[in-house]
């Protein structure tokens, strides 16, 4: 069975349609990639998955359960993590407390919560920043700090919206180690990402949004030489 | 560094007990005896206040509302049925945690200044209430009778029983703040005041956690109210719901340093020394000073040192450890890294 299976959903904003009738589906262990122009609707459909937005109709099912309208809070219990497209650490606290405060999710307990978020900062390159405020770290370093953070609620699939972006080439292949790495912890990643060189070799499916509908879905290749999408994104710049 | 910083900490923290513990001792003159007195209450009320305002990062201009229903709970409970009023200000302190879910259900859903004004509005509307209610005395106000006095009855002819009790109220809320700062519920505050989107997405219910936070403060405040009724034995709508009360509590613990334990505390010192000051310089209880006073404050406040006093110390001593630091090109780094991200921050916002 699928691990998220989003079909049928459409967003709508009073006239504007965000998402429309958009379906595909991430099966456990995937990385999967969600491309398209500025302004096709990617972050409003992360929003939906995540609880953020309920979407205007279709289901979003979780492992069978559907998510859809679930408020933020409970998707993030259901199993779905999120980043956000500026990375929105803590700022007034330390790169450790950034973790630790989402590792509490899973344990009330302080001191298990401080060590497995020294874990988490380990898994994504981070350990040496643990007592640094967050504030004070770059923006490569503050979008890892969020992926650990999501992490740190152990979920079932991690959304990335944008991680890539403004990076040099040696910080965005930090990201793509760390994306690896989190599918072989078995966690799903649904991955938005301007940066194409860094999500096309390892994505195991493309889905490419255009004006808020789904245009395309399959491999990196087989989405790469599809007419329509090089005319999405050759009509957009 | 980070073990000697909290035992510096500690030591600061056990001097301040120890002058607190002899004050009454060297203290002969009754004025100054009540002045520590006010600065413990005042104290008290930021730290209470500095739970929701402070961590959790809503501001509450509304405070009073429930330093007003604890002082009216217990004084009303021993006038009209006779209860003991340390039953009475446990009752005042329930009540006002209580009916602090009515005042959150309809300010928390503004944020920001909406939700600062949203709370004045409610404590106003509780003012109006208690000035037209007559069982509670309306705008004549009540009288706490002083028929039964000694530690029993929480009721004393001298000031000294007062100071205890307001210390002993102090450290109370002081530990319990502390605990909550230590805990997850700590952690949650503070991601709820620096990002509250971010927050909800590793599975923080916001708007349960700022009603914990209302409800803890709303409590204390109560407890705080009462024991003013017990000292002055006497309130009435004016000196117990008044807005100029509710922007009181939130400059103490804005001046010290909203988000510290210690900070509204340094914060009372500050500001009933001056209001004191003043009031002995300008004669009587002109009542327009006080408010001239709170207003110059913010203004200084907002300008020069956002922080608070425990803020501007801090950066004080950081500035200190740079400059001894003798890797100096570690200390160059990381503040450029910072300069760095608060550029890349501002241009994203
Ligand atoms: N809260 C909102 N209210 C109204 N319209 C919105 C809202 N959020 C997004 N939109 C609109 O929905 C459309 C899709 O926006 P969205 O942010 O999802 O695009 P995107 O694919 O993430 O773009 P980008 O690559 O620039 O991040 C845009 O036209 C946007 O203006
Ligand atoms: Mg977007």
């Amino acid at each position: 069975m699928n691990l998220l299976d989003v079909s049928h959903v459409s967003k709508r904003f009073g006239g504007l349609t965000a998402n429309e009738d958009v379906s595909f589906t991430v099966d456990k262990g995937q990385i999967v990639g969600l491309i398209g122009p500025n302004g096709a609707g990617k972050t409003t459909l992360f929003n939906c998955v995540a609880g953020y937005f309920p979407p205007s109709s279709g289901t979003i099912m979780l492992d069978g359960q559907n998510i859809a309208g679930l408020s933020p809070e409970a998707c993030a219990r259901a199993g779905v993590a999120r980043t956000f497209q500026i990375a929105r650490t803590f700022s007034s606290m330390t790169a450790c407390e950034n973790v630790m405060t989402a590792a509490m999710l899973i344990t009330r307990s302080v001191s298990h919560a401080r060590a497995s978020a020294m874990r988490w900062l380990a898994f994504a390159n981070l350990e040496h920043f643990a007592d640094k405020p967050a504030a004070s770290m770059t923006i490569s370093e503050q979008r890892r700090l969020a992926v650990a953070r999501a992490l740190a609620i152990q979920p079932r699939i991690l959304l990335l919206d944008e991680v890539m972006a403004g990076l040099n080439p040696s910080e965005v292949k930090q990201a793509v180690d760390v994306v690896l790495k989190i599918r072989d912890q078995g966690i799903s990643s649904l991955i938005v990402e301007h940066v194409l060189e860094g999500i096309m070799p390892i994505a195991d499916k493309i889905i490419v949004l255009d004006r808020g509908r789904k245009i395309a879905d399959g491999t990196p290749r087989q989405v790469s030489s599809d007419p329509q999408v090089i005319s999405a994104y050759l009509g957009d710049a | 560094m980070i073990t000697t910083t909290r035992m510096k900490a500690v030591a600061i923290s056990l001097v301040c007990l120890a002058a607190a513990l002899v004050i009454p001792a060297v203290v002969q003159s009754a004025s100054y005896l009540n002045l520590a007195i006010l600065v413990l209450m005042a104290a008290q009320l930021g730290v209470s206040w500095n739970i929701v305002g402070g961590y959790a990062g809503q501001v509450s201009l509304g405070h009073a509302a429930f330093y007003g229903l604890g002082a009216y709970c217990s004084t009303l409970m021993l006038v009209k049925f006779g209860v003991n009023p340390w039953i009475g200000v446990l009752c005042g302190g329930l009540l006002a945690a209580i009916l602090s879910v009515g005042f959150g259900w309809s300010c928390f859903r503004l944020k920001g200044h909406y939700f600062a004004m949203a709370t004045i509005a409610v404590a106003e509307l509780v003012q109006i209430w208690f000035t037209e209610w007559e069982y509670g005395g309306a705008a004549v106000g009540l009288y706490v009778p002083m028929d039964r006095t000694g530690w029993l009855w929480m009721n004393f002819a001298t000031k000294l029983p007062y100071y205890w009790l307001a210390l002993g109220l102090l450290l109370i809320t002081l530990a319990v703040n502390w605990w909550i700062e230590r805990s997850y519920i700590g952690y949650y505050l503070r991601a709820i005041k620096d990002e509250p989107d971010a927050a909800r997405s590793i599975g923080v219910n916001i708007a349960r956690y700022k009603q914990i936070a209302l409800s803890i403060s709303a409590f204390f405040t109560a407890i705080g109210g009462s024991l003013y009724a017990q000292k002055e034995l006497y309130i009435d709508p004016n000196s117990v719901l008044s807005t100029a009360l509710s922007i009181k509590m939130a400059l103490v613990s804005i001046l010290g340093g909203v988000g510290t334990l210690f900070g509204p505390v340094i914060g009372s010192v500050v500001l009933t020394t001056i209001e004191e000051l003043t009031r002995t310089v300008f004669g009587g209880t002109g009542r327009g000073t006080d408010t001239i006073i709170y207003a110059t404050l913010i203004i200084v406040i907002a300008v020069f040192y956002p922080t608070g006093v425990v803020g501007w110390w801090r950066n004080i001593l950081r500035r200190r450890v740079l400059n001894t630091a003798s890797n100096t090109a570690d200390s160059e780094q990381s503040s450029s890294q910072v300069a760095g991200a608060a550029a890349v921050k501002g241009g994203q916002v």
